[in-house]
């Protein structure tokens, strides 16, 4: 029987909702990052990078972004005779249909696909994270530790440890134990999500909390392994691993990557990112205009003033118009003499003419305050934003919107705007 | 389509210079990360012709590498695909390629062994556009032989340095020079051919047989009289990168919006080898104006009114104007570049100064470069 050393299972199902109107039509591994990229891209570049050819990609929500932007594979080497990408949707069976109810029981749904490939470890891996990772290097610690599961694990700085999953180890690194979301944390260990399992462990796991619901890995599956005394290790990785969760920390990944010499350096030869390339030119800049301290994706013309932001693919900028601190993605167009200021614009939004972002005080927002911080205005994909309008900061703005969409011909601070 | 596609891609050029040492003129880069044989294939691609084979000879190497998939055109399909023939010696011919007509010559098995009813024969060192259909179509309402693809050029052009070309009111062809000392007519052949295979493949033989090798001078040229021979005239953006100036034109004209936009804004549209380069970067100092940039560059001085291809750095306090950097150059702080091509690869040393004072400077720079 034919058989793979490892396998990879990327879960690409959640909505990321803590990133509001970005993933409103598309799962939040499909949001585009750094210009070209998607997010999901960087998981799935990890895997090839690290000889790993065969990924099942788990999803379920608001799929079909992610189902063209993947493929067969084939910006990733992914395309393979026996292997390759392979994306995994809850499906319909003769008895218990049901959908995902959590990350181990989506692994649980898709047990044949694993089998099929007659694995001796099994990668779990979630598709919301930036970060390079040199997986064939934690299957050596795998395999050298002599264990069932191996956790990655991220020092944090002890105060935000509160936040996450923490890992206590002895000096060994076998784990002896693990507290979620501890509020006095014994550790400064963060579990990554990112795990390798003995496929046969694995299997064993998953059937014995098949009729869980909601089986997760961090709540059921892990605790399982520990009190059937399976041996866990942790092991640890020191290099950039960011959680874009949040529409700030998003905000906040995209902006580091404007830096001289940046911590996530997409310009390395040797771990090169791929992602799904559109036949596209290079890009203009205009007579007039100025644009520093960021990066621009193909095919973008820029005629106006650019800083401090992160422009995508086929992105057009007005004469006049200044945009400071903002993320544009793929295929906007901002008008003539606008004003923008930290502005996260989804895909295929239009902005009219003079129009200004990011003014008056900040304003906790109406509907989600705990989404749209920290002075941003968001607009959600194919979005319409007509001439001459004021827009403040912690807005949302999502749909075709007309000028009398805007009281005074403005949206207050704090304010949501959602039109069909 | 009912045609397979033929793409004469083995040509150096000494009006080239420097820029031929290391690559056929059909993998010149153009406008920053094409390669000029992407317009041909890409065209063909569009037109919905599935089988296309290159013959390459001069420096087929770096030519080779551009096709080593055909999936970036869509050729990679079990109909057709993409065949790349380089001279080889076999128990009939120890020969190279002696000239286009030859190239054909002696890959005849594959144009005898398709069995789609015409043949589209383009250069590959084109820059243009063309729905090879509607070629055909006019090809078969003419009831031509062979159709040439043919377009007027101005007054100051010399079209001297084309194939000239003369035509009766139906637009058959009477009279056509190659490279005449003195064209009598601003109507030249853009070197894009349909032809009927069958008939290929019979004047191919008898040439073959006479000794003849050029696939103008001895097919078209010699059986103007005999054979109906009809131009196409196209209005559409043309461009043969033959020598320095019109390389270094061409690519500028990409400068021009209305250019962009007939290439990258419209359908069909052109495809290249992907090559996974992040988006261009600019740091605090760049200063960038009416020039193209593209994916991979790092930008930290200024440039105006320049092309600059993929992977390419540039330091600290550079002026760059009116010049054209190829891929993957580094360009050392508080350099001057002016008027020049630098050629791929090159590393500039800092504090240098590059100006072309009569006409293109052509800049090459192996000094060795020590990347961490």
């Amino acid at each position: 029987m034919t058989k793979k050393e490892m396998i990879a299972m990327l879960l690409a199902g959640g909505q990321g909702s803590r990133l509001g109107v970005l993933t409103a039509r598309m799962a939040k591994p499909a949001v585009a990052f750094g210009g070209k990229y998607r997010i999901i891209d960087f998981a799935l570049s990890n895997c090839i990078n690290s000889g790993i050819d065969t990924v099942g990609v788990l999803t379920q929500y608001e799929p079909l972004r992610l189902n063209t932007h993947i493929g067969i594979g084939i910006p990733w080497d992914l395309d393979r005779n026996f292997g390759g990408v392979t994306v995994l949707p809850p499906y319909e069976k003769m008895a218990n249909t049901e959908w995902y109810t959590g990350t181990a029981n989506a692994i649980y749904q898709n047990m044949e696909y694993m089998e099929n490939y007659n694995p001796e470890y099994v990668l779990i891996l979630s598709g919301d994270h930036i970060y390079k990772m040199d997986y064939e290097n934690m299957l050596s610690y795998h395999k050298a530790s002599g264990a069932d599961v191996t956790i990655a694990v991220m020092p944090v700085p002890i105060e935000e440890a509160r936040r996450f999953g923490i890992m206590i180890t002895d000096e060994n690194g076998r784990v002896v134990d693990f507290e979620e979301k501890p509020e006095q944390p014994r550790s400064n260990l963060a579990s990554m999500g990112i795990y390798i399992f003995n496929f046969d462990v694995l299997r064993e796991a998953l059937r014995a909390g098949a009729s869980q619901p909601g089986l997760d890995f961090g709540k059921h599956i892990i605790p399982w392994c520990r009190d059937k005394g399976c041996s866990l290790f942790a092991w640890r990785f020191d290099g950039y691993w960011k959680d874009v969760g949040t529409l700030t920390s998003y905000w906040q990944a995209n902006m580091e990557l404007i830096n001289i010499v940046p911590e996530f350096n997409l310009y390395e030869e040797y771990w090169k990112i791929y992602t799904k390339n559109m036949p596209l030119p290079p890009q203009y800049i205009g007579k007039s205009a100025l644009v520093e301290r960021s990066i621009i994706g193909e095919g973008a013309e820029i005629f106006g003033t650019v800083r401090n932001s992160v422009i995508g693919c086929g992105v057009v900028v007005g004469e006049g118009t200044e945009i400071r601190d903002s993320i544009i993605m793929n295929d906007c167009n901002i008008g003539r003499n606008c004003s923008i200021d930290r502005l996260i614009a989804a895909e295929e939004v239009t902005v009219g003419d003079g129009v200004r972002t990011g003014v008056g005080e900040e304003v906790p927002n109406e509907t989600d305050p705990h989404i749209y911080k920290g002075g941003l205005c968001t607009i959600g994909e194919q979005s319409v934003i007509p001439d001459g309008v004021s827009i403040g900061k912690n807005t949302m703005i999502f749909g075709v919107t007309k000028a009398s969409d805007y009281q005074n011909g403005g949206l207050e601070s704090g304010r949501t705007l959602m039109r069909a | 389509m009912r045609a397979i596609g033929i793409i004469l891609a083995g040509g150096g050029s000494n009006r080239m210079r420097e820029l031929a040492m290391k690559r056929a003129v059909c993998a010149m880069p153009i406008a920053g990360f094409y390669r000029s044989v992407d317009f041909a294939l890409s065209s063909m691609s569009n037109s919905h012709i599935s089988t296309v084979a290159v013959f390459t000879q001069y420096h087929a190497g770096s030519l080779n590498e551009h096709l080593s998939s055909s999936k970036w055109w869509d050729f990679g399909r079990k109909q057709g695909g993409l065949f790349t023939f380089t001279p080889a010696i076999t128990a009939e011919n120890g020969f190279w390629y002696r000239g286009t007509a030859d190239a054909i010559a002696q890959n005849l098995k594959f144009l005898k062994d398709c069995h789609e009813p015409y043949v589209v024969i383009t250069s590959g060192d084109l820059v243009y556009k063309m729905d090879f259909n509607r070629v055909l179509a006019y090809h078969e309402s003419k009831g031509a032989d062979i159709t040439v693809v043919c377009k007027d050029v101005p007054e100051t052009v010399d079209a001297g340095r084309f194939g000239s070309i003369r035509m009766n009111e139906d637009m058959r062809i009477e009279e056509f020079e190659e490279k005449p000392l003195v064209a009598r007519s601003n109507t030249i052949s853009c070197g894009i051919y349909v032809i009927r295979r069958r008939l290929l493949i019979e004047l191919i033989e008898m040439s073959e047989a006479e000794g003849r090798y050029d696939f103008v001078r001895d097919i078209l040229i010699r059986y103007r009289g005999t054979k109906r021979i009809y131009g196409y005239k196209t209005e559409d953006y043309w461009s043969n990168i033959a020598s320095v100036d019109d390389y270094f034109a061409t690519n500028m004209d990409f400068l021009k919006p209305e250019i962009r936009k007939y290439f990258f804004g419209t359908h069909p549209y052109i495809y290249t080898k992907v090559e996974d380069q992040p988006p261009a970067k600019y740091n605090s100092m760049a200063r960038v104006a009416n020039s193209l940039i593209s994916s991979g560059c790092i930008v930290n001085g200024t440039v105006e009114d320049s092309v600059i291809f993929t992977g390419t750095f540039i330091g600290n306090n550079c002026y760059i104007k009116n010049s054209i950097l190829l891929n993957d150059i580094y360009v050392g702080d508080n350099t001057y570049i002016e008027n020049c091509i630098v050629e791929s690869h090159s590393t500039l040393q800092t504090n240098s100064y590059y100006k072309g004072d009569d006409g293109v400077r052509i800049v090459v720079e192996n000094t060795e470069r020590f990347v961490l």
